[in-house]
C-alpha cells in the first residue's frame, strides 16, 4: 500500500520539475492535468477503501482536475490566441534548480517534523512542501496570467496532499466542499483571465498596471 | 432552526434573483432578503438559542456579538442599492444582485461556523462570491484590481487551507484525534502537538490576515475598493474583515488553548501596528479618495488586531469596534459612491467644489471622516478610546505611543484629502455631470441611517450590547 503511495506522490514531485522546467503554456497545463490526476487516486489507497463516498470525492477530484479545468485553460489558451511561449521572470534552470533543491530540502524538513508514526515513512509530507514550493515558483516567476493559474493549482496541489494526512480524520462532506470551492474558483479564474483578454488585448499580467500608488 | 434562515433566506432570495426576469424590479429582492435576515439576527440576539457542544454551525455567543452588525449593514445598503442600480441601469444586475445575496448568505455561515473545515469553506465561497460584484463597472481597471483580489485572496485563502490542515494534523497527536470543531480543539488544549500549532498559527494569521486586509497583505485592498460601487465595497469593508476577524479570534482560542497564547498575542500585536503605519503613510500620500478609505480600512484592521492582542478586554472592545467601524466605514463608502458619481472622477487633482456639486453627501462624508478618525461623539471614539485605555492598564506603553502616533497620522492624511475635495471651485466638467446627478433620498438616507447608528453606539451603548460582547469576550477567554 504505502509502495504505491509514495510511487505516486514521487511522480507528482516529478511533475513539479516538468511544469517548472517547461518552456511551453501547454505543457504546464498538462503537467497540472496529470498530476491532478494522480492526486485524485490517493483517496482510494489511503482511507476509507471503497467507500462509496471516498470513490465519489476521488472521481470529482479526478474528472475536476484532470480534465474540466486542463479544458477550460486550453480554451483560453486557444481563444486567446496568444504565444504559447512562457516569458519567465525567474529563469527555467534556475527554477528548476530551486524545485530541486526544494525538493530534497523538504524530504529533509519531514524528517525533522514531529509526524505521527504513521507517516514517518511516506513521501506524503515532503510531496506536500516541494508542491506548495514549486506552485508558489509558478506564481511568482511567470509572467502569463495562464501560467500564474497553473502555479495555483499546484500549490493547491500540494496543500491537498497535506490534507490526505487527514483523510481519515476528517469526514468527506469537508473534502467536498474544498474541491467544490476550488472547481467554482478556477471557473471564476477563467471569466476573468478571458475579461482581460479582451480588454487589455493581452496576458501579460505585467501589463496590468493602471493601479498603483 | 433559526439559525438557519439566516444562511437559507439569502441564497432562496439569490436563486429567485437568478430566475427573475425582469430587471427594474430585480433589486427590490435585496432588501426583501435584507430585511428578513435582520429581523431574523435581531430575534436571535434577543433571544439566543442554545449552542449544543461539537455541532458545526450555531449562533454561539461570539456569532450573536456579531453578526446582527453585519445584518444591519446589509440591510441599510440594501436599500441603497435599490436607488443604486436604478442609476445604473444601463448595466444588467441579474448576477450583482444574486452575488450580494450569495455573499450574505455565506457570511452569515462563516460567522457561525464552529468547524474548521466549514468556516474555509464559508470563507472561500465568499471570495468567489465578491467576484462578479468587483468588476461591475466592467472597466479595465476593474478588471485589473479583480484580478490581484483573486490572485492575492486566492493564495491567502490557500494559505489558511494549508494552516487549517495543519491544526488537523497538530489535534492527530491527542488522544481524540481529528475532530475539527473548535469545541473539541481548545478541549484538546495542551494535547495538541505545539510546533504544527505554531506553524498553523502563520498560516491561519497569513491567510486570514489576507482577507482582513493586514499589512503587509493588504496591497489587493487599495485597488479592489477604488475600483468596486460603492455598496460592494460598504459590504466587503464592514462584512468581510468581520469575517475574516472573527475566524482569527476564533483560531486564536485554540492557539492559546495549546499554551502558545503569548506568540498569538505578540504577532497579533506586531502585524496590527505595522498596518497601523503602513496606513498611516499611505493616508499622507495618496491623493484618490476612494483609495483614501480603503488604507483608512487597513488602519482600523490594524486597531482590531492591536486590540485582539490584550486580551480578554481588549477583545470586548475589539468587538465594540466592529460595530462601529462596521456601521461608519458603511457610510463613507456608500457617500463616496455618490461624490465618484457626481465628480466623474476621483483624485484631488480631478476633483474638487463637492460641497457646490453635491451639498449633502459631501456634509456626510467630512462628517463620516471625523467620525472614522475617532472624533467624539461618534462609536469609533469610544471604541478606540477603550482600546487605549486597555493598552495602558496592561502595560503596553511603547505600543500605545505608536497607536497615537499612526492615528495622529492617519487624521492629517484624511483631513487633508477630504478638504481638498469639498472645498473650491468645482471643475467645468464637473459641473456638467453634477447638474445631471440629484442627490435623492434613495442614495442620501441609506449612509445617514447608517451615521445615525455609529452616532448611536457612542452616545448611548445600548447594555444589551456590552452584555453580548461581554458573553463573547468571555467565551473566547474560556481557558485560563
Amino acid at each position: 500500500m504505502s509502495g504505491a503511495l509514495n510511487l505516486l506522490v514521487g511522480l507528482a514531485m516529478g511533475l513539479n520539475l516538468l511544469a517548472l522546467g517547461s518552456s511551453r503554456l501547454p505543457s504546464i497545463i498538462r503537467a497540472a492535468a496529470f498530476q491532478g490526476m494522480i492526486l485524485g487516486v490517493l483517496p482510494l489507497l489511503l482511507g476509507h477503501g471503497f467507500h462509496w463516498a471516498a470513490v465519489l470525492v476521488a472521481a470529482g477530484t479526478m474528472a475536476v482536475k484532470g480534465f474540466v479545468i486542463p479544458v477550460l485553460l486550453q480554451r483560453a489558451l486557444r481563444a486567446a490566441n496568444i504565444d504559447r511561449e512562457v516569458e519567465p521572470l525567474i529563469g527555467f534552470i534556475p527554477s528548476l534548480l530551486i524545485g530541486a533543491g526544494a525538493t530534497i530540502g523538504a524530504v529533509a524538513l519531514a524528517g525533522a517534523l514531529p509526524l505521527r508514526p504513521e507517516h514517518a515513512g511516506s513521501l506524503l509530507v515532503p510531496g506536500a512542501f516541494a508542491t506548495l514550493v514549486s506552485g508558489f515558483l509558478l506564481l511568482m516567476g511567470r509572467t502569463k496570467a495562464i501560467s500564474q493559474v497553473c502555479g495555483y493549482l499546484l500549490l493547491e496541489n500540494g496543500i491537498y496532499l497535506f490534507g490526505m494526512l487527514l483523510i481519515r480524520a476528517t469526514p468527506l462532506i469537508v473534502e467536498a466542499g474544498i474541491l467544490l470551492d476550488l472547481t467554482v474558483a478556477v471557473f471564476v479564474i477563467g471569466i476573468i483571465v478571458d475579461r482581460i483578454q479582451r480588454e487589455f488585448d493581452t496576458l501579460d499580467t505585467r501589463k496590468l498596471t493602471s493601479l498603483h500608488e | 432552526m433559526r439559525e438557519l434562515a439566516l444562511i437559507v433566506v439569502p441564497f432562496v432570495a439569490a436563486a429567485a434573483a437568478l430566475a427573475w426576469p425582469r430587471e427594474p424590479s430585480r433589486p427590490w429582492l435585496l432588501p426583501t432578503a435584507g430585511g428578513l435576515h435582520t429581523l431574523v439576527a435581531m430575534w436571535l440576539l434577543l433571544s439566543p438559542p442554545v449552542v449544543a457542544p461539537g455541532t458545526w454551525l450555531g449562533f454561539d455567543p461570539v456569532a450573536r456579538a456579531v453578526l446582527p452588525a453585519v445584518s444591519l449593514l446589509f440591510m441599510v445598503c440594501s436599500t441603497y442599492g435599490v436607488a443604486y442600480l436604478r442609476l445604473r441601469s444601463e448595466r444588467p444586475n441579474r448576477v450583482f444582485v444574486a452575488g450580494l445575496l450569495v455573499l450574505l448568505g455565506l457570511m452569515s455561515l462563516a460567522l457561525q461556523a464552529q468547524h474548521l473545515g466549514l468556516l474555509w469553506i464559508a470563507v472561500e465561497g465568499a471570495t468567489l462570491a465578491t467576484v462578479p460584484l468587483l468588476h461591475f463597472n466592467a472597466t479595465p481597471r476593474a478588471f485589473e484590481a479583480t484580478w490581484k483580489y483573486l490572485l492575492i485572496g486566492g493564495t491567502g485563502i490557500a494559505l489558511s487551507l494549508l494552516g487549517s490542515f495543519f491544526l488537523g494534523y497538530a489535534s492527530l497527536h491527542g488522544e481524540a484525534g481529528g475532530d475539527l470543531t473548535f469545541s473539541a480543539l481548545t478541549a484538546q488544549g495542551a494535547a495538541l502537538s505545539r510546533p504544527w500549532v505554531l506553524a498553523a498559527w502563520v498560516l491561519l494569521l497569513t491567510g486570514y490576515g489576507t482577507k482582513m486586509g493586514l499589512a503587509p497583505m493588504h496591497t489587493w485592498k487599495p485597488d479592489a475598493y477604488g475600483e468596486a460601487p460603492g455598496i460592494v465595497v460598504a459590504l466587503l469593508a464592514g462584512g468581510m474583515t468581520t469575517v475574516a476577524f472573527i475566524a482569527l479570534l476564533r483560531v486564536r482560542q485554540v492557539v492559546d488553548a495549546a499554551g502558545a497564547g503569548p506568540v498569538a498575542a505578540r504577532t497579533l500585536l506586531a502585524l496590527g501596528l505595522f498596518s497601523m503605519l503602513v496606513a498611516a503613510l499611505f493616508l499622507l500620500g495618496t491623493r484618490d479618495f476612494k483609495r483614501l478609505l480603503a488604507y483608512s480600512s487597513v488602519e482600523h484592521m490594524g486597531i482590531l488586531s492591536v486590540s485582539a492582542a490584550l486580551g480578554s478586554a481588549g477583545v470586548w472592545f475589539a468587538l465594540f469596534h466592529v460595530w462601529t467601524n462596521s456601521l461608519t466605514k458603511g457610510a463613507l463608502f456608500l457617500t463616496a459612491g455618490n461624490l465618484r458619481r457626481a465628480a466623474g472622477a476621483r483624485t484631488v487633482d480631478e476633483v474638487a467644489g463637492l460641497a457646490w456639486l453635491t451639498p449633502l453627501s459631501a456634509r456626510m462624508f467630512v462628517v463620516g471622516l471625523f467620525a472614522v478618525t475617532a472624533c467624539p461623539p461618534f462609536g469609533p471614539f469610544f471604541s478606540e478610546l477603550g482600546i487605549v485605555r486597555t493598552a495602558i492598564a496592561t502595560g503596553h506603553l511603547w505600543a500605545t505611543t505608536a497607536f497615537l502616533g499612526c492615528m495622529l497620522f492617519a487624521f492629517f492624511g484624511i483631513t487633508r484629502l477630504a478638504f481638498a475635495i469639498v472645498d473650491g471651485r468645482p471643475r467645468p466638467a464637473a459641473r456638467a455631470t453634477g447638474n445631471r446627478m440629484r442627490e435623492t433620498a434613495g442614495v442620501i438616507v441609506p449612509p445617514l441611517v447608517l451615521l445615525g447608528f455609529s452616532l448611536w453606539l457612542g452616545l448611548a451603548t445600548p447594555p444589551l450590547l456590552k452584555e453580548v460582547w461581554s458573553a463573547a469576550a468571555k467565551a473566547l477567554f474560556a481557558s485560563p
